[in-house]
């Protein structure tokens, strides 16, 4: 029934662009090229019903395309230039999870944009609940002053430094996990899909690599 | 930060690797008679266990009645077509209005019942047992009608999952309360109109607390 679908919209198609040459060769050039219907917007919307159908080369160029799309959506909800890339990321995630709500006789501009914009303001309450956490330490730190900073802080920095070289050091699938999960703050689903493994394996790398880091830093002094 | 044009790159080319074709969202109209049609089998339950007489005698002695059923009938079927069109992406907030004109007959029907000073023939104003009843009919049809919501929306993409919530819950009270004119006994007095708005605002709430989660996790 799809594919019965996607043939007469795919038809459709067809028949439309042979008649809008057919209305293009009988213009003069300048009002075809601004009477042009296949804009950008079209071109995506065209793009993603062939993607439904399964073609991936469309579907990797309405990705790319779709970037800076995702990119001016997050800025008008006020993401800061270095959270930009994380709601491309997400909102990439979310469009080839539910590809299958667009229909492809509406506008896709609107519908991406509309995922985009409920990341970045996903994106922009997450922040704000670690900021706000982030705000408290700081009282706190303020509330204690530590007698002998310097040296607690260069203490600190070497340890932080100490725990970036183990992680380093830790196999490719091990490090990956610690840094989607335990850096990142990502979801198991998110980083399963950022990451193109599976949760089963995403999670036994967590836990053998909090394992190793354990042994290293509790088995050497 | 971590993501740069590269990793964007990777994603897309993993994104890719993982395409496969999809069947496309009915339109929402479509998906809105889908649910209807178990509507429709409930109703078709319920007459044939009590038969259409009584329902229209009762509409026949008190229009009001009538008008209210009626209006329930449309804020039910309104609610259900925005709570779908909500979820699709790109569809505007304002769907949410839709139920609006629906639910002013069905609660301007029923207030206007309560001022009649006549009671409609053959029914008895309810007491505090009956109520509990209509409560619990209203409330007990509306769990299969929003289960049956929520898992038709967790298919689709609401961005919106607490108004799409909302929405759920109006869609499957004013349903059950629909229902319920096939089978009501009771004219439509002060007790009775309190219990069908609180059956509706328990309906709305349990929707909004806990569909909300089930369909943000969609």
């Amino acid at each position: 029934m799809s594919q019965a679908l996607t043939a007469t919209a795919c038809m459709g198609l067809d028949s439309g662009l042979s008649l809008r040459a057919s209305l293009e060769q009988t213009m003069p050039a300048d009002v075809a090229t601004v009477n042009d219907s296949e804009s950008p917007d079209r071109r995506r919307a065209a793009w993603m019903a062939a993607a439904q159908a399964g073609d991936r080369r469309a579907y990797e160029k309405l990705l790319a395309d779709s970037v800076a799309l995702i990119r001016a959506a997050a800025r008008r909800q006020g993401v800061a230039p270095d959270g930009l890339d994380d709601v491309v990321q997400e909102t990439l995630i979310t469009v080839h999870r539910v590809r299958h709500t667009y229909d492809p006789t509406r506008s896709y501009d609107a519908w991406l944009t509309a995922i985009a914009s409920r990341r970045a303001i996903d994106a922009l309450r997450s922040r704000g609940r670690r900021d706000s956490r982030e705000l408290h330490d700081d009282f706190a730190l303020d509330q204690h002053p530590d007698s002998s900073d310097a040296s607690a802080a260069a203490e600190g920095e070497q340890r932080a430094q100490r725990l970036h070289e183990a992680i380093a050091d830790l196999p490719p699938g091990q490090r990956e996990a610690v840094e989607q999960l335990g850096l990142r703050e990502r979801s198991l689903s998110e980083a399963a899909e950022l990451t193109g493994r599976n949760t089963g394996a995403l999670k036994v790398n967590l836990h053998r690599a909090l394992k190793a880091l354990r042994e290293r830093f509790h088995g050497e002094p | 930060m971590m993501a740069d044009p590269q990793s964007h790159e990777a994603l897309i080319g993993r994104l890719g690797t993982a395409l496969v074709p999809v069947r496309r969202l009915p339109p929402p109209w479509l998906r809105t008679a889908g649910w209807l049609l178990l509507v429709a089998a409930l109703a078709a339950g319920l007459l044939m266990h009590y038969g259409a007489d009584p329902m229209l005698r009762r509409w026949a002695a008190t229009p009001d009645l009538a008008w209210a059923g009626i209006g329930a009938a449309v804020t039910a079927i309104s609610a259900a077509w925005a709570a779908f069109a909500l979820g699709v992406p790109g569809r505007r907030a304002a769907w949410a209005w839709l139920p609006l004109p629906g639910a002013l007959l069905w609660i301007g029907a029923s207030g206007l019942g309560c001022l009649r000073t006549w009671i409609a023939p053959g029914t008895e104003l309810a007491g505090v047992h009956q109520s509990a009843d209509c409560l619990l009919f209203i409330i007990g049809f509306s769990v299969p009608l929003s289960a049956l919501l929520i898992v038709l929306l967790r298919r689709a993409c609401p961005l919106r999952p607490v108004l799409t919530a909302v929405l759920i819950g109006l869609a499957s009270a004013a349903a059950s309360a629909s229902l319920l004119e096939i089978c009501h006994a009771f004219d439509s007095a002060a007790t009775d109109l309190l219990t069908h708005a609180l059956a509706v605002i328990v309906v709305m709430a349990v929707n909004s607390a806990m569909g909300g989660r089930l369909l943000s996790k969609a």
